[in-house]
């Protein structure tokens, strides 16, 4: 017999008469732990959705605040969160969303000090790759090749998103595509080049998604391709990649073999 | 003879590297893309020595950050 109250079957009922997720899908979910770093863009939707579903443990990690030009796309702050930590108003959303959630924050700046004992905390299941800067997302990468655990990264800018799924073993990481970091400034941030505010609910549900198929064991993962998005186009394209054997974190012969802090652009730290 | 780029077609006259092709297929900033020839990842060293052909799948793949703030 389902270990689901009266009150979850009720909430999760339309999830519950899925044939693929069902009342033991449900408990997974219950029973899930996700963590989400940066609860911007695409954190935000993405958290929201996984608060939502009954993902029981979330976590939250970011050392920004709330900005009023964060409003356009962060919609898991409101207009009343302007200046109040993110993870602090992240956590009051999903704690009016749903009751299930048990949310644990996480202030701080993701580096080679922190990454690995944040995800080691609530040993997570899955790790969203919210963030906006090429330092933090070679080093959520690298992290999660490390500690042996799957992740989704995600970018977005102007009216284009991605999206790939690493699985420990079952395909290529990031770093397989894309083996060094960009220069300081090469690539433009969304401060710069700006972004259309739904991007990040389209790019930051499908890792939500991704992480919930994890959860549940079904379907199929973008373990092996890029998702590419362009919402002028309304175009996805799945571009099929190969783990690369010469990969410097997961390849045959890794070079890296401990986390790398690179230069945080000085821009992304500034206040705005 | 035609090569596909990005699931798009184009038309190119001749066998040409993939260093030209960035050029001819108007990449963004072409020092930081990554490109893979039928299925397969191509160094940035080899761009001026690997050459494409007529009927050649080509994907620029591009650095994406955005997200957070």
């Amino acid at each position: 017999m389902s270990k689901l109250t009266n009150e979850q079957l009720e909430r999760y009922s339309r999830h519950i008469i899925l044939r693929q997720v069902g009342g033991k899908g449900q408990e997974k979910l219950l029973g899930g732990k996700v963590l989400v770093i940066g609860t911007g863009g695409l954190g935000a939707p993405a958290a929201m959705y996984l608060a939502a579903a009954g993902v029981g443990k979330i976590g939250l990690v970011d050392f920004d605040v709330v900005d009023l030009s964060n409003l356009q796309r962060q919609i898991i702050h409101q207009t009343a969160d302007v200046g109040k930590p993110k993870i602090q108003s992240g956590k009051e959303t999903i704690n009016a969303m749903n009751p299930d959630v048990e949310v644990h924050t996480y202030n701080e700046l993701v580096t080679s000090a922190n990454i690995r004992d944040i995800i080691r905390d609530q040993d997570y299941d899955f790790i969203i790759d919210g963030t906006d800067n090429f330092p933090a997302k070679f080093l959520i990468n690298d992290a999660c090749v490390f500690e042996n655990k799957p992740f989704t990264h995600a970018g977005i800018i102007r009216f284009q998103g991605q999206l790939m799924t690493y699985v420990p073993g079952q395909g290529p990481c990031y770093r397989c595509v894309f083996p060094t970091m960009p220069p300081k400034d090469a690539v433009p941030t969304c401060r710069q080049a700006g972004v259309l505010g739904v991007m990040g609910g389209i790019i930051g549900t499908l890792q939500a998604t991704e992480a919930l198929k994890y959860i549940l064991g079904i379907g199929d993962l973008l373990t092996g391709y890029l998702l590419t998005f362009d919402a002028l186009k309304m175009n996805f394209r799945k571009v099929k990649i190969h783990r690369n054997p010469k990969c410097a974190v997961c390849g045959d012969a890794p070079t890296i073999t401990e986390l790398i802090d690179y230069e945080q652009p000085a821009c992304d730290l500034r206040k705005h | 003879m035609k090569v596909t780029v990005n699931g798009e077609p184009l038309e190119i006259e001749q066998p040409i590297s993939v260093q030209e092709l960035l050029v001819v297929a108007k990449a963004e900033q072409p020092e930081y893309v990554t490109v893979q020839l039928n299925g397969e990842f191509v160094d940035h060293a080899g761009f001026a020595s690997t050459t494409v052909k007529d009927g050649d799948t080509v994907e620029f793949l591009y650095f994406m950050g955005g997200g957070a703030r």
